[in-house]
């Protein structure tokens, strides 16, 4: 597939880096060559310096015969442009455009083929924003992954001593949970990941990954650790896109305080929140966190632009009695070397964000596409589709499909429709070898590498006598 | 030299205006031939040849007015038009002195309703039209008038404009052209009027004094064409309709004009006043309904939520008519009413007091101050609405206020020094600098001010043209550093 990528930043270039790998044509455009040359020296890509906007620059980047086009500058600006050019000029079939700003996304008008032809938005503050969200309401969790718009959930958790799990091998939470079908989808022991089987028993210190309907969630955890309070008093380090919306969505249910060191951004910030504080300072700043009693703080979370100051203010944070941190660190290593310790919880806006993305990139009818620990393996939700002979999933059990070595099929979820097409409800089913596939499905399926997911798409895919 | 000719010829275009707006009593008194119409032909025919004069020999000095002079006309204005207001009123009267006639027509162009006269009822109705058309014209603003109806005003318009509407937020505008906001403003104030009428007459009043009594309400005034005030009427269609009315009276009008543009209720709910009013009058009908009850100072129920509903909703918007003496309540009910009527009228509305606007912003400041102690580094702007307010104009609320206090004190003082006692010197003060009308004690709602002395008389005119003006406007003319050049 021909990809044109206009944005070289953060985003810009993790969408790259995920793409290249799934042989992909990709050309990168920025107007910062600085960007574009690191990028190139690193990845197989093109890469074309100029405005992305420009009908001139995209016909450089090959916009006549690229498949899609993916506008994640900065600007919305631009990328609503880029968009309109690419549709009228050179008809690209498929624009993705990132859109900050919420005023654009209130107008969906505003956005069709009319106007400014926009395929798909994504807004990545949003999306971090609504993970974090989800974080601090299950505090216990390190990872919480919604499927088939929150019906199915899938957790990470690290067990810990005092879960009524622990030291029990996993067949025995059928005896624990009688009513709650749960599936392990994977555990990490010392970073390392071991496939779970019946006999496999649970230690302190593991992180478990399990499968569960939203609803019983709260179950699950419970088994594999002590719930801890609830959270009340939320400290946000940095007053950022992030930092904002974060504050702004949960200022209402908790106690927040925000911390920010530009002054105007601070005034900003104070005129458009209603109840969150906000504090001008350095969230490095041992007096000032002391002052506003970081040791009755239930959360703190480190949003600023400085993965290294996130990493020094949780730590800080924490040492000072924060009952648990979160710090925003996109480099991989460093996550590796903080998460566990000072910090409880690392976020990579990049890797969470580009989830949504990717789901639209990618071919068949996949839903979403989520990284479990940051990358080492890969949760598909895609949508089965056809009948028994043209597709080579629906009809058929789950022994008698043939999933590439690695991939494993996690939950099912079974949309049940009226006659008019309205959904009626949602059955989570949690698959044993005998259960048969029908079509319209939500599949989870776990992929142990990032390069089994392409094969998982292609297995999914219709025969052409379905088109 | 600062020339002031300029000055004096807008004057007297104002003065000239004012005289033709009495050829509106004037057609009632011939249409009812009762007898007052002598009064009035002498008297507009005085003012409008004093205007005429005035401005026909200083037009050669005209130009456009600057800052200075927009404070010096503003305050000549309502200085001098009281003068010709009194006019019709010593000319039917004649045992009535020019020291009470300037009170009463102070008190209507202000809008107060504070009254030395009894005997309304046998008054003839173009007299008690005068009044009450005082109040409709002073509540909105006789320069809003002029603004609105003679561009010639120029480039003065919006100096003139910030110098008499009550509002903190001075630099809103509702359309970018001054002469355009001033008529939003007075059409909006028209279509008002008239519905209060229509509503007052089909409560049960009769054609002259729905009339009269739609244009106390609109204006927030408190005159009345009878003694015993709505007291007369004794019907509760009519209370309800007054206390509907007042409430619409004292909200802001550009918020009605806005609704009324747009076709849309949108802009009440985004006015950041309006909860606030209604909240404080929710509670304070409630308190004092419980209060009272709880004390017997009514037979029932039903009837103590009557009374209260009606003096809390007039006296705190400083509409000031009544239907019963609340000087019998208890001393407290009393008072609270009277000192809601110091901040619950909204700013933009024809109501007196600092207005509900600045008693958020003071309320937000002292919580801002909290804040700051408890959380150093905390930044905690104080907004209205989504805006913040700008240090500028949070010290202008503050200054503001505290000159309100100082000129409650100083004048309360000046007053029982000539003798008055201190609850009706206080509540004069209060009923006139809040453009109320009736206070406590001897200035009550049952008794009138034709108790005081000329001197009190005076003190007081000058403490209601102080209070419509929101004190600056008038303060700044009497300081030296306005004279000095």
């Amino acid at each position: 597939m021909k990809i044109i990528i206009l944005g070289a930043g953060q985003v810009g270039a993790s969408v790259a880096e995920n793409l290249v790998s799934e042989a992909n044509d990709i050309t990168l455009v920025d107007t910062s060559p600085e960007f574009l040359e690191v990028l190139r020296d690193r990845l197989e890509v093109r890469t074309v310096c100029g405005n992305g906007a420009s009908p001139l620059i995209l016909e450089e980047a090959g916009a006549g015969d690229a498949d899609l086009l993916i506008a994640v500058t900065q600007s919305d600006q631009t990328n609503l442009c880029a968009c309109r050019v690419a549709k009228s000029l050179f008809n690209l079939p498929t624009r993705i455009a990132r859109l900050r700003s919420g005023d654009f996304v209130e107008y969906p008008e505003l956005l069709n083929d009319e106007n400014f032809a926009v395929g798909f938005s994504i807004c990545p503050e949003q999306i971090v924003t609504d993970y974090i969200k989800r974080l601090i309401s299950f505090p216990e969790a390190l990872q919480v992954l919604e499927f088939a718009g929150g019906v199915l959930s899938l957790i990470g958790v690290r067990a810990f001593e005092g879960g009524p799990l622990i030291g029990h091998p996993l067949k025995a939470m059928r005896y624990h949970m009688p009513n709650v079908e749960v599936r392990i989808a994977a555990i990490y022991r010392n970073g390392e990941p071991i496939t779970p089987r019946g006999d496999t028993v649970i230690v302190p210190g593991d992180e478990v990954f399990c499968l569960a309907a939203s609803v019983h969630i709260r179950q699950v955890m419970r088994e594999l650790r002590r719930s801890d309070q609830p959270m009340r008093r939320i400290m946000i380090a940095g007053g950022g896109n992030i930092g904002f919306r974060l504050a702004r969505s949960i200022e209402n249910d908790y106690n927040v305080k925000l911390l920010e060191v530009n002054k105007r951004r601070t005034e900003y910030l104070a005129t458009q929140l209603n109840r969150a504080l906000v504090l001008r300072g350095d969230s490095t700043d041992e007096k000032l966190l002391e002052n506003e009693g970081i040791d009755e703080t239930d959360l703190f979370v480190a949003l600023t632009n400085n993965e290294e100051d996130n990493i020094m203010s949780a730590s800080l944070a924490k040492r000072m009695g924060a009952r648990r941190t979160l710090a925003l660190i996109n480099r991989k290593s460093y996550v590796d070397l903080v998460q566990g310790g000072p910090i409880d919880i690392a976020i990579s806006p990049a890797q969470i964000s580009i989830g949504t993305l990717l789901a639209h990139v990618r071919r068949g009818d996949v839903v979403a596409v989520h990284s479990l620990r940051r990358g080492a393996a890969e949760a598909l939700e895609i949508v089965a589709h056809g009948n028994e002979k043209e597709s080579k999933v629906v009809g058929k059990s789950i022994d008698q499909i043939q999933l590439p070595r690695g991939a494993s099929i996690g939950a099912i979820v079974r949309v049940e429709k009226r006659a008019d097409g309205r959904i009626v409800r949602h059955e989570v089913i949690m698959p044993h070898h005998d259960t048969v596939i029908r079509s319209d499905d939500h599949v989870i399926v776990f992929c142990t590498h990032k390069r089994l997911v392409r094969q998982v798409e292609k297995l999914f895919q219709v025969g052409f006598t379905f088109l | 030299m600062r020339s002031y000719y300029p000055v004096l010829n807008a004057l007297g275009l104002i003065v000239m205006i004012f005289g033709l707006l009495m050829g509106f009593p004037i057609g009632i008194s011939y249409y009812l031939q009762d007898g007052a119409h002598l009064a009035f032909d002498n008297a507009v025919l005085f003012t409008v040849t004093a205007g005429l004069a005035t401005w026909l020999l200083t037009r050669g000095k005209r130009r456009d007015l600057r800052v200075p002079d927009g404070f010096l006309l503003v305050a000549a204005s309502w200085i001098v038009l009281p003068i010709f207001g009194a006019l019709p009123l010593m000319g039917y009267l004649p045992e009535l002195t020019f020291t009470y006639a300037y009170f009463e027509a102070v008190s209507g162009l202000t809008a107060t309703g504070a009254t030395t006269l009894s005997g309304l009822d046998d008054l003839p109705i173009s007299i008690n039209v005068w009044r009450t058309f005082m109040h409709w014209i002073g509540g909105m603003g006789v320069i809003v008038l002029v603004v609105a109806i003679l561009p010639l005003l120029g480039i003065g318009g919006r100096q003139l404009f910030k110098a008499e509407v009550p509002t903190p937020m001075k630099e809103q505008s509702l359309t970018p052209r001054i002469t355009e906001t001033a008529k939003g403003l007075w059409i909006t104030y028209i279509l008002l009027t008239v519905a209060c009428g229509f509503s007052l007459w089909f409560a049960g009043m009769d054609g002259w004094d729905a009339l009269i009594h739609a244009f106390t309400v609109a204006g927030l005034g408190g005159f009345s064409s009878k003694d015993a005030s709505i007291g007369h009427f004794n019907s509760v269609p009519v209370e309800i309709v007054i206390i509907v009315f007042a409430l619409l009276a004292a909200l802001n009008y550009a918020t009605h004009y806005l609704a009324l543009m747009r076709r849309s209720p949108r802009p009440y709910f985004r006015d950041p006043e309006i909860p606030f009013f209604f909240g404080v009058l929710l509670f304070s009908t409630a308190m004092l309904t419980a209060y009272l009850f709880y004390l017997n100072a009514h037979s029932d129920l039903a009837s103590t939520l009557r009374y209260v509903a009606f003096h809390v909703v007039s006296i705190s918007t400083s509409l000031g008519l009544s239907t019963y003496d609340y000087t019998l309540w208890p001393m407290f009910a009393q008072l609270w009413i009277l000192f809601l009527g110091s901040f619950i009228a909204c700013s933009g509305s024809t109501g007196g007091g600092i207005k509900m606007m600045r008693a958020i912003i003071l309320y937000k400041q002292v919580y801002r101050e909290i804040v700051r102690s408890l959380h150093p580094h905390a930044v905690h702007p104080v907004r209205m609405g989504s805006q913040p307010v700008s240090n500028q104009i949070l010290h202008a609320v503050l200054g503001f206020s505290f000159m309100y206090m100082v000129s409650i004190v100083s004048l309360t003082l000046v007053l029982s020094a000539s003798g008055l006692d201190v609850v009706t010197a206080f509540s004069a003060v209060v009923a006139c600098i809040n453009n109320t009308g009736p206070g406590l004690g001897a200035v009550g709602p049952a008794s009138n001010y034709a108790a005081l002395n000329d001197f009190q008389a005076w003190t007081l005119s000058f403490t209601m043209i102080l209070g419509r003006l929101e004190i600056f406007t008038l303060l700044v003319v009497l300081t030296p550093v306005f004279w000095r050049r």
